[in-house]
């Protein structure tokens, strides 16, 4: 479809452009918090000037203003409430996932939900490959075409971005000395006990479900791993 | 006389379609036309090819033949193919079995592969376990 019908001359008239645009639904924004609302009211003083014959007329000047920042406040500009996240239509709860790269990789996994942030809650569960509820990116996933019937699973509330988000101060400091003697091998991440409960309540459920299924298990448990003659592209997952 | 050829192109003859829309179904040739195009029909009831003309380079010839009249119709030809049972036969020719398992391997999904992989070893465990026993069993003679 060309935007223009000639050079110069647009396909749209401008009512028609402005239809389009969607602009006419817009609703006026409410003031957000740190934007400076320019006040419509120009402070101004009036002088009365005289001009002989012609009688006086006012000049109007506006006042400068009493009051400067010292540092520049950038206005913060309108950010429009976030959206849900736009996922795969195979990433479904319930879909069993490969896991491509990190930590985890290789690994076949239950997805239980996918987080307002993007990102996928998933896990092994547990008892089976040893993956806990974690997070996860969808782009390092495979979705296989094999699903588990989630359905009557209730993933607790609490399972938010904000409870896998890592503190913000969890990298510790070293002093001088400790960076020079470098890692000590037998730090071991201790796991909160609300963690493991939760990942009770949640695999407790999956589990009698997975089981139901003659080898899911066992596929649970296993790696991913491509063998001679296939070929990504032409496998179906 | 030895005939080194058993397949002929004859009125009657099933053929499976190499090539193009119908690729992969078979058919009858009802009629040849010239030397390099045959009139061919599924029928299209029961194979879903239409009447129409094809050249012999897109088919290759069966063993199953029908006793059927030159350009015989659609109803005549339905019931010389189901009184014929091709479709039966075809089916059971291994040429139509490795078809179709090269069909089924190209549509599993992983969790089919990984259950055709256990069962592949459960087999080789199978045939080993006989394999040593007869060995053991030729040693002690």
């Amino acid at each position: 479809m060309p935007k223009q019908l000639a050079r110069g001359v647009p396909l749209l008239s401008r009512s028609a452009r402005y239809k389009k645009s969607g602009k006419w639904a817009v609703k006026h924004r409410g003031p957000v918090e740190g934007q400076v609302k320019k006040s419509k009211a120009v402070v101004t003083t009036k002088t009365e000037k005289k001009l002989g014959k012609k009688g006086t007329r006012t000049v109007v000047r506006p006042r400068s203003p009493r009051f400067y920042p010292t540092e520049h406040v950038p206005t913060k500009l309108y950010s429009r409430p976030p959206r849900p996240p736009k996922i795969r239509p195979s990433l479904v709860p319930g879909v069993v996932l490969i896991v491509l790269a990190g930590k985890l990789r290789g690994k076949r996994v239950v997805l239980l939900k996918v987080l307002p942030s993007g990102l996928l809650l998933i896990t092994g569960p547990y008892k089976i490959n040893g993956v806990p509820l974690r997070r996860v990116n969808p782009r390092y996933v495979i979705a296989t075409s094999t699903k588990i019937d989630v359905s009557a699973v209730e993933v607790p509330a609490q399972l938010n971005d904000e409870f896998f988000k890592k503190p913000a101060n969890s990298a510790p400091k070293k002093s001088q000395e400790e960076f020079f003697e470098g890692d000590k091998k037998d730090k071991k991440k201790e796991i909160s006990p609300e963690r493991k409960e939760l990942q009770k309540t949640v695999d407790n459920q999956i589990l009698p479900i997975i089981s139901n299924q003659e080898y899911l298990k066992e596929y649970l448990n296993a790696h991913f791993g491509l063998n001679k003659g296939e070929y990504p592209h032409l496998l179906k997952f | 006389v030895m005939s080194l050829f058993t397949r002929f192109v004859e009125i009657g003859r099933v053929v499976l379609v190499n090539y193009g829309p119908y690729e992969g179904k078979i058919a009858v040739i009802i009629d040849v036309i010239d030397q390099n195009t045959a009139l061919v029909s599924g029928p299209q009831k029961i194979t879903g090819v239409p009447r129409h003309a094809l050249s012999f380079k897109r088919m290759s010839l069966t063993d199953i033949k029908i006793n059927i009249e030159r350009s015989v119709r659609q109803k005549a030809l339905i019931k010389a193919f189901t009184e014929g049972q091709v479709l039966e036969k075809w089916e059971k020719t291994s040429w139509a079995k490795k078809r179709a398992a090269r069909v089924k391997r190209a549509n599993m999904n992983d969790f089919d592969r990984f259950k055709a992989m256990l069962a592949k070893k459960r087999k080789s465990h199978i045939v080993q376990d006989a394999q040593r026993k007869l060995i053991k069993a030729s040693r002690t003679k």
